[in-house]
């Protein structure tokens, strides 16, 4: 069954991209939807009959094998994936029936539907990897669907810019991810995650150095390093975070799959696979607490400051992806897969609500010409309010009620309390001021967006309209996760003791004794998130919805600092002048130097003797049957003589 | 019993027969085909050979392979012809230089 | 003894009627000296043991191959003289070519007694037959889907190549004939008294 889960996105990818080349369009969105609805079936049929720690693995083919390198197609069916697996295809299957709607009025939406199947596929195999090649195969694959999505306005040269910016972002992530590979490879003489989860615990490794440029690495903390700069690359993280906001350029059900429940949480997905290795590194978890506590802080004031509705979204994804990594770093991996679970039931919520506001605007994005959308969006508006109530993580303290994100993300501020490694402290304070900015910038989204008055031109509020109801039945769906994904999965993520040891035990390392601390942290901690996010509201009711002229002032008063999250930190300028630039003036100079020079009598200069000679050799073809069996014949009497020849001076010496 | 290198004489011979075939016969494509059929005849010769000397059947089996694909060879080459032959009234391979470079 | 003597008489037949059919002058001659090349490499084939793959040569190469042969030679109005026109000139080179090749091949060969096998197709209870079907349809399965995809191939691609759609043939369309209401072909008309009909 797990191999039909894997296959059958890939099946629905082939046959509606052959449908679109045939130019038939329902056929391939009925075909694709209703594979991947069958994927979802099984994929929680999966999880709900797995056995706690339960390993299944399905071998599908032998795929490499030279040397020590054994790389067999096997699926691995654990928890990990398990979950990943529901994820995975309930957002795929909710967000390819929300294209029906979304997605209507395009001609070329049976190629959309294909590159979503295609994509699913690929992800589905990066989270059932049993090796790294495999795994490495799914992080590329979920690349290139994600480039051909970012881009799927072709026409739009933004959309291009924005999809090679995404790609080459990526890639300079994937160099980290594979030197890391190669590191592991080389070290534990295989790549299967077993092999070397089994060699990690032999004591020898963890001492071991790497000579390197004459300097004796720390290996583990090398690879440990090398691996979360291709997680960084893939999750959006600071420093590599900056495709992110510009792959909104695609269409809106591509960012909700994509950049928001499945392919951007592949980082966090890969360092919990890893947790094994990152137990026994103490300065690659710390650079993973503080990168991920940084871009958290930092993704929320940006999502602050910007007007678009679907690049707050994005930040506040980027955010609420720095929650998941310092859980990780911290040691608590359980917790970062709790708070990825959640966060992809309520932000495919948000943007697929976000879409159908954009759908119902005629592609409108900026939320300073819409406001009052809620009379006319009521339905829209009702699951983008449970939406933002989940991600702000409103709930009752002290009590198991409350919506998701109010369990998985006290969860991670929880054990970052609990947790004593270096940065952990740090962590802490960052979270309680994220859980704040989240709760204002998530509600000032609202208030802009449904409150207040109707700031577009009249045409368009008149022309406005709700979704139809193939839109806003996966809406329903995701709000139903929103709302109970926390309370059903938490003794599974975020438990106690001995029962999370039975749950989790070979799955993933360490993490129950700091989940356990974190239950018993100070009640104050347990209320802190609570009390922010609360403020966050209020304060964001209070500027946006009772004096919003006082915004205005603010930023008067401000202009540096505003125009310092307005502009996102200037980190694209200063990508802009550090590498594209210097680059493109490196290339300018080996363009007018070497081409006239080495080119001309290398490469170009053999071409052309190569051309002259090939043109005397094509005369001797004279295409007469007989004269080519001569020549063949010739050739063999010749090789025959020859064979003979030192087969008999063999003999004779 | 015989020894089997009189039979890979006899077919080395055949497969002489079957080039020199190809040579003085330039002209006429239809021996030319005939000459190909010897050539393959050569081969299965030496592949049945070899599997009673191995004693394997799967030389045996192989030959099968080379019976379809000579049956095939024909039944196409034959229809090329008769189509060649259909156009240009004639069916003398001299005439046919189109591979010429 | 026996088997000495028949394999000689055998191989001579067949090599001598190989050759007749590259030098007769008229084609039906060649393509009956292939026949009987067919038949006795037959021969030879028993001597081997190989008495499925004899059965085969003659029906598949006699039966289907050959015929079509001569089929295509007696259809084809070919003037066959004038396809022989320098085939003397052609003889030296071509000749000299060949000795040179079966003197190499014959070189290679003879002087290593390969000796007459320790065949274990004989040894085995089982025909020669039974045997053949029995790796046959298992280990190479594959084997023989391919070939008969190979002759699919090849029969598809004989039809393309000589089925000819030729223009002005009249022929019965059934499903229009069957299809044909009265409506379509009785037109009712009122004829005045005196007008006869006219349009």
């Amino acid at each position: 069954m797990l191999s039909f889960v894997v296959l059958f996105p890939l099946l629905g990818a082939m046959l509606a991209g052959i449908f679109a080349y045939r130019g038939s369009k329902l056929p391939a969105q009925m075909i694709s939807t209703i594979l991947v609805g069958c994927a979802m079936v099984m994929s929680f049929v999966l999880f709900f009959t797995l056995g706690d720690a339960e390993v299944t693995k399905v071998t599908l083919f032998r795929f490499i094998e030279v040397g020590d390198i054994d790389a067999s197609w096997v699926l691995r069916l654990d928890l990990l994936s398990a979950v990943m697996l529901v994820v995975v295809t309930t957002v795929s299957f909710l967000v390819h029936l929300y294209s029906f709607g979304y997605m209507a009025d395009d001609d070329d939406r049976a190629k959309f539907f294909s590159y979503l199947s295609l994509f699913t596929f690929a992800m589905l195999s990066l989270v059932t990897a049993d090796n790294f090649l495999q795994m490495f195969f799914g992080w590329e694959g979920v690349g290139l669907a994600s480039y051909l999505l970012i881009g799927f306005y072709y026409k739009k040269e933004s959309a291009n810019a924005a999809a090679m910016k995404a790609f080459v972002v990526n890639r300079v992530g994937d160099v980290g991810y594979a030197l890391g590979i190669f590191l592991a490879a080389m070290t534990f003489g295989s790549i299967s995650f077993d092999n070397m989860f089994a060699k990690l615990s032999d004591p020898s490794f963890v001492d071991a150095g790497f000579m390197f440029l004459g300097i004796n690495w720390p290996l583990l903390e090398l690879m440990g390093v090398l691996l979360f700069i291709g997680a960084m690359g893939k999750s959006a993280q600071l420093l590599l975070h900056t495709w992110l906001p510009d792959a909104m350029e695609g269409p809106t059900p591509v960012s909700a799959l994509i950049h928001a429940a499945t392919m951007v949480t592949a980082g966090v997905f890969l360092v919990c696979r890893m947790s094994p290795l990152y137990e026994l590194t103490d300065f690659a978890s710390g650079l993973m607490t503080f990168v991920g506590a940084t871009t958290c802080l930092y993704a929320a004031t940006v999502a602050l400051a910007q007007n678009d509705i679907k690049r707050v979204i994005a930040f506040s994804t980027c955010s609420q992806l720095g929650y998941m990594f310092f859980a990780a770093g911290v040691g608590a991996y359980q917790v970062a897969m709790f708070h990825l679970f959640t966060h992809a039931f309520f932000k495919a919520l948000l943007f697929l609500g976000a879409g159908s506001v954009i759908h119902a605007m005629h592609h409108q994005q900026d939320m300073r010409s819409m406001g009052g959308l809620r009379k006319i969006l009521p339905h829209t508006y009702a699951m983008m309010l449970i939406g933002t109530i989940a991600i702000t993580g409103l709930g009752i303290p002290g009590t198991p009620i409350g919506f998701a994100g109010f369990f998985s993300k006290d969860a991670v501020i929880e054990v970052a309390h609990a947790a004593s490694g270096t940065m952990s402290g740090y962590a802490f304070w960052v979270g309680i001021m994220a859980a704040f900015l989240t709760a204002l910038y998530s509600w000032r989204l609202i208030f802009m967006t449904f409150h207040g008055e109707y700031r577009m031109d009249k045409h368009d509020y008149e022309h406005a309209h709700e979704a139809p109801r193939v839109m806003l039945i996966p809406l329903y769906l995701l709000a139903f996760g929103a709302v109970f994904a926390g309370i059903l999965t938490k003794g599974i993520f975020f438990g106690h003791g001995d029962d999370m040891m039975n749950i989790w035990d070979g799955i993933v390392a360490g993490g129950i004794s700091l989940i356990d601390e974190a239950h018993e942290v100070a009640y104050w901690v347990k209320v802190a998130p609570f009390v922010v996010s609360v403020a966050g509201l209020l304060v964001a009711w209070n500027y946006y919805m009772r004096h919003p002229k006082d915004v205005q002032r603010w930023i008067d008063d401000f202009p540096l600092l505003h125009r310092i999250f307005t502009n996102k930190w200037y980190f694209d300028e200063l990508y802009q002048h550090l590498f594209v630039n210097s680059l493109h003036r490196l290339g300018m100079f080996f363009r007018n130097s070497f081409e006239v020079s080495v080119d001309r009598f290398g490469p170009d200069g053999i071409g052309n003797i190569m051309m002259q000679l090939s043109g005397r050799f094509s005369s001797l073809q004279s295409g007469f049957l007989f004269h080519y069996a001569l020549a063949m014949i010739c050739g063999v009497v010749l090789l025959l003589g020859l064979a003979i020849y030192l087969a008999m001076s063999g003999i004779s010496s | 019993m015989i020894d089997h290198s009189h039979f890979l004489a006899v077919s080395a011979i055949m497969f002489t027969i079957g080039v020199f075939g190809i040579f003085i016969n330039r002209k006429n494509i239809i021996v030319i085909m005939m000459s190909v059929e010897l050539i393959l005849l050569a081969v299965n010769i030496n592949l049945v050979t070899f599997a009673s000397k191995w004693g394997d059947i799967t030389g045996e089996v192989f030959v099968l392979l080379t019976l379809t694909v000579a049956a095939a060879e024909a039944a196409v080459g034959l229809a090329i012809l008769v189509t060649y032959f259909r156009n240009r009234g004639s069916i003398s391979v001299e005439d046919v230089n189109l591979m010429k470079g | 003894m026996y088997a000495s003597i028949a394999f000689y008489i055998i191989a001579f037949i067949t090599l001598l009627s190989a050759f007749l059919v590259v030098s007769a002058r008229n084609p039906v001659h060649s393509v009956l000296f292939l026949i009987l090349t067919f038949f006795s490499s037959a021969g030879l084939f028993l001597l081997l043991g190989a008495e499925f793959l004899a059965m085969i040569l003659m029906v598949v190469y006699v039966g289907a191959v050959a015929v079509l042969f001569l089929f295509v030679v007696m259809m084809l109005d070919v003037d066959f003289a004038e396809l022989r026109q320098g085939f003397l000139s052609y003889l030296p080179l071509g000749g000299l070519i060949a000795l040179a090749l079966v003197a190499e091949i014959l070189v290679a060969i003879v002087g290593r007694e390969l000796g007459s096998g320790s065949s274990l197709i004989n040894q085995q209870d089982a025909a020669n037959t039974q045997l053949i079907g029995q790796v046959l349809y298992t280990d190479h399965v594959l084997l023989f889907q391919l070939s008969g995809l190979i002759l699919l191939a090849a029969m598809i691609g004989a039809i393309v190549l000589t089925l000819r759609h030729r223009d002005g043939v009249r022929r019965q369309n059934i499903a229009s004939q069957v299809g044909r209401r009265a409506e379509d072909a009785v037109e009712l008309k009122d004829v005045e008294p005196g007008r006869g009909i006219s349009r």
